[in-house]
């Protein structure tokens, strides 16, 4: 028997960023708003204090924040003939689950992107020509300008205090902040973190070099900070334990740090915890989601909560699943290329990096912000670099430094050290304190044979399937990779470590073990064209007026960074459409 | 086997005072081989740890294969006395060992490697199949039980099965190394807390502080500069 609740103004599936976001901008419109977020709740005071919220194992490597793959995952293939296959233990990425959802556990680093990356497939073909994206690219431009945007991601750099410098201040070009970035109308909110060794490293080899280095724009206070909601975050304690960690001294951005403090002080707003949500009831003839079935996980009671207004903003596979499940737009299918739903799925290319190591440096790599504490360069990012007959289009964020030295990960050894007994032991006592990474994590532009769907065989703990991924890497991706561990390979080299590696390049099947990013992108993107994209610019739905889609499942393709600062200016982005448009007269916002 | 289960269940109680060697290998021969080495002063002696999961014979592979995986040496003492077989009898006994965040659904066909962890099993039960395999390989090629081998067959033998030359019925041997290897770290270098690292032993032979891990100020005074707190654990702020 399912309980049918009253109908409230506005209900949020998911209680992260960008359901918190939304919840914070309705409430403020007057909406009576219900967020249903299926783990529990997590407050700093009592779940991320000092000294438990620094055990290793349990976050790091035994997985406490993340979502349990006992109750939901995904499957995977390699491509559309193959037999999909769960992902039994999470590696390759990590989802959140409870309040504050990944936004609790993530390392910071907190990116726009390249006013190139907006405008994506119609600047390459302007550049290269017409013909000059392959046919199984299927990229696409972001409905939604850098300009536009442009004080939506100044808003949410401001809800959570980023540390950084400018390096594209209303046009005027800024040494030693980001000079490939889009012209800011302000500066960071915080002063850019402390410099680390791996940092000043990387900073005097990539200018031997010619490129222009920068701090990467970090959710990690560099000094306390009071946001525009009157909340105050504290200073950074270069602790180490960052991704994987919730923070004890609220300076990292999080919904618990930025936002939730006045969301859930606020009686419009009603937190409802280990709510599950199973399905949207969807009236395909009224265009609307009408209602939210969720399972109370502390009884088994199932709840149908009517709403006005419904935003989704789980992971990108649960919504993907809710609107497949609910029939909200049609399924792609990679053969004819048709369907807007699961479309574009994309990741990113990571796993290129080289380590780097001096006999004379001290690194101390236990003293670490989370948010790439080093010098990153762009110079080889985007379209910032000249990409005629190299065969390939995009390209990567290059970062040297340090986020952590916590040892059951993090121990580097020369290449050649055997992984145990005696060598291994004189190795990693050696050269602990005194090597560093740079990597590389590049975007990953959209294929025609990556996509969602829903799983034929394996289901999840609510009965319903699981997602289905059908992901590899492709030429583009294999081609970037070759290019940018070369770059690696040149700057490691002008370090003039005492030892390196031999720069790893991404190679073979996409693999889902290692840790990668937890950048998981489309199933539900943002398009003009109705017939291939699940939600207009606003992120509604095409067919369904009051459901708006947050989040990275609205991404057409990845770019090579971090998606948190995207997503969260698209969230208020929607919020102000919504408020100040949807709200008067509830409709479509654009025309399909 | 099964007759000598009791003796060397005893022998590994009656012999945890006693030297590394002698209790990670149940013979005398590498102590003798080690007597003129430096070695890290044995921690706090380790009392008789009552087993939670762990039969004598898995315990005495364990704690064989930890010491050879962390020998004793001047760096630190030996995995075993460092607690690491402690800690994975504890692993193996909780929720990580009995399948928490592990989706355990069928069917379970063969995959790629790349597909990640396909097997029914959950870690306890895949090392009592590992543990098995293991020795049955060892006794097949050497005569003996693992922990029964010198150190220098213990090296060997390992070596074998991280190569995957050792033929393991059912997952592979560097599958059964892999999983082994991971746990051994886990228990070296996760905080004391859990049964391994006892005195930080592997904290200090790396140099990794520990908690608090509030470097705010330190990360200016200590630029380019070694960090030498003694460090601490979760336990010494509880």
């Amino acid at each position: 028997m399912t309980i049918i609740l009253k109908e409230v103004d506005a209900v949020c599936i998911g209680v992260g960023f960008t359901g918190s976001i939304l919840a914070r901008e309705l409430t403020k419109a007057g909406l009576n708003v219900v967020g249903l977020e299926r783990g529990a709740n997590r407050t700093t005071r009592d779940d991320f204090a000092l000294p438990g919220v620094r055990d290793d194992l349990k976050y790091a490597v035994r997985q406490e924040l993340f979502q349990d793959t006992q109750m939901e995952t995904v499957s995977l293939r390699h491509s559309p003939g193959e037999t999909a296959l769960p992902i039994r233990r999470l590696g390759s990425f990590l989802p959140g689950t409870g309040v504050g959802g990944a936004g609790a556990h993530w390392n910071g680093v907190t990116w726009r992107l390249l006013p190139t990356d907006h405008n994506l497939r119609s600047h390459i073909e302007n550049r290269y020509g017409r013909n000059a994206v392959p046919a199984e690219m299927t990229i696409e431009d972001f409905p939604v300008s850098y300009d536009e945007l442009e004080p939506y991601y100044d808003r949410f750099e401001k809800l959570l205090g980023i540390s950084g410098k400018a390096g594209n201040l209303r046009g005027q070009k800024i040494d030693g902040g980001n000079v490939f970035e889009g012209p800011r109308h302000d500066e960071y909110p915080n002063a850019p973190l402390e410099m680390s060794m791996a940092g000043a490293i990387m900073d005097k080899a990539s200018r031997e070099l010619g490129y222009h280095p920068f701090r990467a724009p970090a959710a990690n206070m560099s000094n306390p900070y009071t946001n525009p909601e009157g909340v105050t975050l504290g200073a950074c304690e270069y602790c180490g334990h960052c991704e994987r960690f919730g923070c004890e001294a609220n300076a990292k951005g999080s919904p618990q740090s930025c936002i939730l403090p006045v969301l859930l002080a606020d009686h419009r707003f009603e937190l409802r915890t280990h709510a599950d949500v199973k399905e949207l009831v969807y009236d395909k003839a009224a265009r609307k989601v009408k209602a939210v079935r969720y399972i109370d996980l502390r009884s088994g009671e199932e709840y149908e909560q009517p709403a006005g207004l419904v935003i989704l903003g789980a992971y990108v596979f649960n919504n993907a699943l809710l609107m497949m499940q609910a029939g909200i737009g049609e399924q792609y299918d990679p053969a004819t290329g048709k369907g807007a739903l699961g479309r574009n799925y994309c990741y990113q290319v990571s796993g290129n990096n080289v380590t780097v190591f001096f006999e004379d440096k001290e690194i101390n790599p236990f003293m670490a912000a989370g948010a790439s504490f080093g010098m990153n360069i762009d110079d080889f990012n985007g379209d910032n670099f000249d990409h005629s007959g190299l065969g390939f289009f995009g390209g990567a964020w290059i970062s040297a430094g340090t986020s952590n030295g916590r040892p059951i990960q993090t121990r580097p050894v020369p290449p050649g050290t055997p992984r145990w007994g005696r060598e291994w032991k004189k190795a990693a006592a050696k050269w602990y304190n005194h090597a560093f990474n740079i990597g590389a994590s590049g975007c990953n532009y959209a294929h025609r044979e990556n996509y969602l769907d829903l799983d034929p065989t394996y289901r999840d703990a609510l009965g319903r399937p699981l997602v289905r991924m059908t992901y590899n890497f492709h030429a583009n991706d294999y081609k970037l990779a070759e290019y940018i561990g070369g770059v690696l390979g040149r700057i490691a080299r002008t370090m003039n470590p005492t030892v390196m590696s031999s720069p790893a390049v991404r190679r073979g099947n996409y693999n889902v073990v290692p840790y990668q990013s937890t950048h998981n992108t489309g199933g539900t993107i943002t398009g003009t064209n109705p017939k291939t994209s699940a939600v207009n610019r606003y992120l509604q739905a095409w067919q369904a007026d009051n459901l708006f889609v947050m989040g990275a499942s609205v991404f057409p393709q990845n770019a090579s960074y971090n998606p948190t600062g995207l997503l969260g200016a698209l969230a208020y982005y929607a919020a102000d459409a919504i408020t100040t448009r949807y709200l008067k007269s509830p409709g479509p916002l654009v025309q399909g | 086997m099964v007759e000598e289960t009791i003796p060397r269940r005893a022998f590994l109680k009656g012999a945890v005072v006693g030297t590394a060697a002698a209790l990670a290998t149940g013979g005398p021969a590498p102590a003798q081989a080690q007597a003129q080495a430096p070695v890290a002063a044995a921690p706090t002696p380790v009392g008789a740890e009552p087993l939670l999961t762990l039969t004598a014979i898995e315990q005495a592979f364990v704690v064989a294969a930890v010491d050879t995986i962390i020998p004793a040496d001047a760096l630190s003492p030996s995995g075993s006395e460092c607690g690491v077989a402690v800690f994975i009898d504890r692993q193996l006994a909780g929720a990580y060992g009995m399948g928490a965040r592990l989706y355990r659904q069928g069917p379970f066909p063969k995959a790629k490697p790349e597909l990640g962890y396909q097997l029914a099993l959950n870690p306890r039960e895949f090392f009592r199949a590992g543990i098995e395999s293991a020795n049955a390989w060892t006794r097949n090629t050497y005569g003996k039980d693992f922990d029964r081998l010198s150190e220098q067959d213990r090296e060997a033998a390992l070596k074998a099965m991280e190569d995957d030359k050792a033929p393991f019925p059912g997952f592979s041997s560097r599958m059964f190394f892999d999983a082994l290897l991971q746990i051994t770290m886990e228990g070296f270098f996760a905080d004391p807390i859990y049964g391994g690292n006892r005195d930080m032993a592997a904290w200090k032979m790396v140099g990794y502080p520990g908690l608090p891990a509030t470097y705010r100020e330190q990360i200016k005074t200590y630029f380019g500069k070694k960090y030498d707190k003694p460090p601490r654990s979760i336990a010494d702020f509880s």
